[in-house]
């Protein structure tokens, strides 16, 4: 039963990457699948958790913010391959996570919101501040990886929206298959018993704070390479991508499609992403569209978008 | 000496703006267990409610009160329409309403005034008063005193109304206070619309010295959450030290450290709090439940 439940959830996410393309109009959509898919993937790993072990962040954009801006920096310093600096940012990501997570763990609900919360933003005003290395609020260039034209020398021939949208794709696949395989493994269950009770599951022999830790330290991970992705793709950063209100949308975007599951985490990712490009003729509604969305749904579908509807297509109203 | 007592001046004004913000926090976390993080929006209504009022020729003590009036009617319409439905909701999706809260009041206030800065005049002028060598703003006085006068208010609310001890009896147990007949939901009422006067209140009194526009509340609310976890979540008077003591440390840091990392000083201060003593200056200890 579990088995099934997670390839179908593969089965769907890869079938939606392969055939969205089909209905495209314009090579611009390449670019905001990718975005999607990207978002999805940060996403992906506060599904981990916040929906496995049921503890919050509010200051994973810090962990985005710490892969974008190794994706820029390393290779001009260190003069590291672009992806070798994502797999770098994932590591130094790893490491803080650890780091400031063994305290912050600790905390339970608004406090634990609230800590995550000052790390991202000393994370971004770090990335603001260091004008010399970061290039401060304006932000810095990129350097293109250089896939692209190893394709072409492949005799592949792609654009970059259409490269994007397919690197981006595949990786959140992988991601949601890692997430997805995580859920019923020995520690994934863990994670899922402190969710329920931390004293039921200390009581039962598991290590809560390690567990807690590691949910902590894998999605930073999610987060950071997340992060590294959308730099190599959009050639430039900014420190917005650290800031919190990028880390309010992640947790919106995670609680918005349905926590719990994987596809609902890529579900609600979409639609938040979806929604300013909508709205570009509405500019200046889109916060006040944004807020309303994000009250709105909380109230009235609390489990999230993807599990209500799911309930209501399978008559069980409550 | 001179440079000490004026970063203190700077920082005593800021501070009272955030112990008030603390202190709204303080209200509506006591009443329903709730943080809101619209707070701020309730300090950057007050001021551009005034302003615009003000523009439209209203005298500035009735624009003032007008603002704080509508703050407050929108801090209940924000208990009636989106804390109470939620009722039981766990901690991420009350975060999330709040923050959506403040998103919408912040999108619906650009749309209806605008994205500039503002101010009105300053109540008493605005010739600084030298001070031992220092100079102090008439403004930064009214703020200090403004601070003060709700906190003793407040105290005397708590301390000697039937209605001030019934919001502690809530804070304190709510289905205890239910069953004594204390109608918790007007408290929750009277809490969210007390809170949002007085960020309307403080937002009243800082404008004419910081400006504002539709986008000041965020950084504000985050500054009072810190002082409220400073001084210790759940008491007036942690509020009060709090905010004080954090706008003091901000003001040194600009002052001796580096302006630019002033903001930090606040989330430094989160993070310290939360590892060293995480019920705060004043708060009282708890243990977990089963």
């Amino acid at each position: 039963m579990a088995g099934r439940r997670k390839w179908i959830s593969l089965a769907v996410l890869s079938a939606l990457i392969v055939l969205l393309p089909l209905v495209f109009p314009s090579g611009y959509y390449y670019r905001v699948g990718a975005l999607v898919f990207v978002n999805a993937l940060s996403v992906v790993g506060l599904v981990i958790l916040i929906g496995y072990a049921g503890q919050i962040s509010l200051g994973h954009a810090g962990f985005a913010g710490i892969g974008a801006y190794a994706c820029a920096l390393a290779p001009e310093h260190l003069g590291l391959h672009p992806l070798l600096a994502l797999v770098l940012g994932a590591a130094i990501s790893a490491a803080m996570a650890a780091l400031i997570g063994r305290p912050i763990l600790r905390l339970k609900g608004y406090y634990l919101a609230v800590a995550t919360l000052g790390f991202g933003i000393l994370v971004s005003m770090v990335l603001t501040n260091e004008r010399a290395l970061t290039g401060g609020p304006d932000g810095m260039v990129v350097s293109d990886p250089g896939l692209r034209s190893l394709l072409r020398d492949m005799g592949w021939r792609v654009s970059g929206g259409e490269f994007w949208y397919g690197a981006s794709g595949f990786v959140l696949l992988v991601g949601a298959w890692l997430a997805l395989n995580l859920y019923d493994s020995p520690t994934g269950r863990a994670m899922r018993a402190l969710h329920g009770s931390e004293v039921a599951a200390a009581t039962v022999g598991i290590d809560v704070p390690r567990q807690k830790l590691r949910a902590f330290v894998i999605s930073a991970v999610y987060a950071s390479v997340a992060g590294s992705l959308l730099a190599l793709q959009n050639g430039y950063i900014t420190p917005d991508v650290a800031g919190f209100m990028h880390s309010v949308e992640m947790v919106t975007m995670a609680v918005l499609g349905g926590v719990g599951s994987v596809l609902g985490a890529t579900f609600g990712a979409a639609i938040l992403t979806l929604l300013p490009q909508v709205l570009t003729v509405f500019a200046e509604y889109e916060q006040l569209v944004l807020g309303l969305v994000m009250v709105l749904v909380m109230i009235f579908m609390p489990q999230g978008l993807l599990p209500s509807i799911a309930q209501r297509l399978k008559g069980r109203n409550k | 000496m001179d440079a000490l007592l004026q970063f203190l001046f700077s920082g005593l004004t800021v501070g009272a703006v955030y112990a008030l913000v603390a202190l709204g926090f303080t209200l509506i976390y006591n009443a329903s267990d709730v943080v809101n993080f619209a707070q701020g929006e309730f300090v950057m209504l007050g001021g551009m409610i005034t302003v615009f009022a003000y523009q439209a020729g209203v005298p500035l003590l009735l624009a003032a009160t007008l603002a704080i009036l509508i703050t407050a009617a929108l801090g209940v319409a924000l208990n009636k329409l989106a804390i109470e439905p939620a009722r039981g909701a766990p901690v991420v999706s009350l975060i999330i309403i709040t923050i959506g809260a403040s998103i919408l009041i912040r999108g619906a206030t650009q749309l209806i005034f605008d994205k500039q800065l503002h101010r009105f005049p300053a109540f008493s002028g605005d010739d600084p008063i030298r001070v031992m060598g220092a100079t102090i703003l008439p403004q930064s006085l009214w703020v200090l005193g403004g601070a003060l006068a709700v906190f003793a208010v407040l105290w005397v609310f708590f301390s000697r109304t039937l209605t001030g001890k019934a919001v502690l009896a809530t804070a304190n147990n709510r289905v205890a206070a239910q069953l004594v007949g204390i109608n918790t939901g007007w408290i929750m009422t009277l809490s969210f619309g007390l809170s949002a006067a007085i960020g309307a209140f403080a937002g009243v009194l800082v404008t004419p010295i910081t400006l504002v526009s539709y986008d000041v509340g965020v950084t504000l609310a985050l500054k009072g959450f810190a002082a409220a976890m400073l001084g210790g979540m759940g008491t007036p008077k942690g509020a009060l030290v709090g905010g004080l003591l954090l706008g003091c440390l901000e003001a040194l840091t600009a002052g001796y450290l580096s302006s630019q990392y002033k903001e930090a000083v606040a989330f430094i201060v989160i993070l310290g709090t939360l590892f060293v003593m995480p019920q705060g200056l004043f708060g009282a200890k708890t243990t977990e439940r089963v």
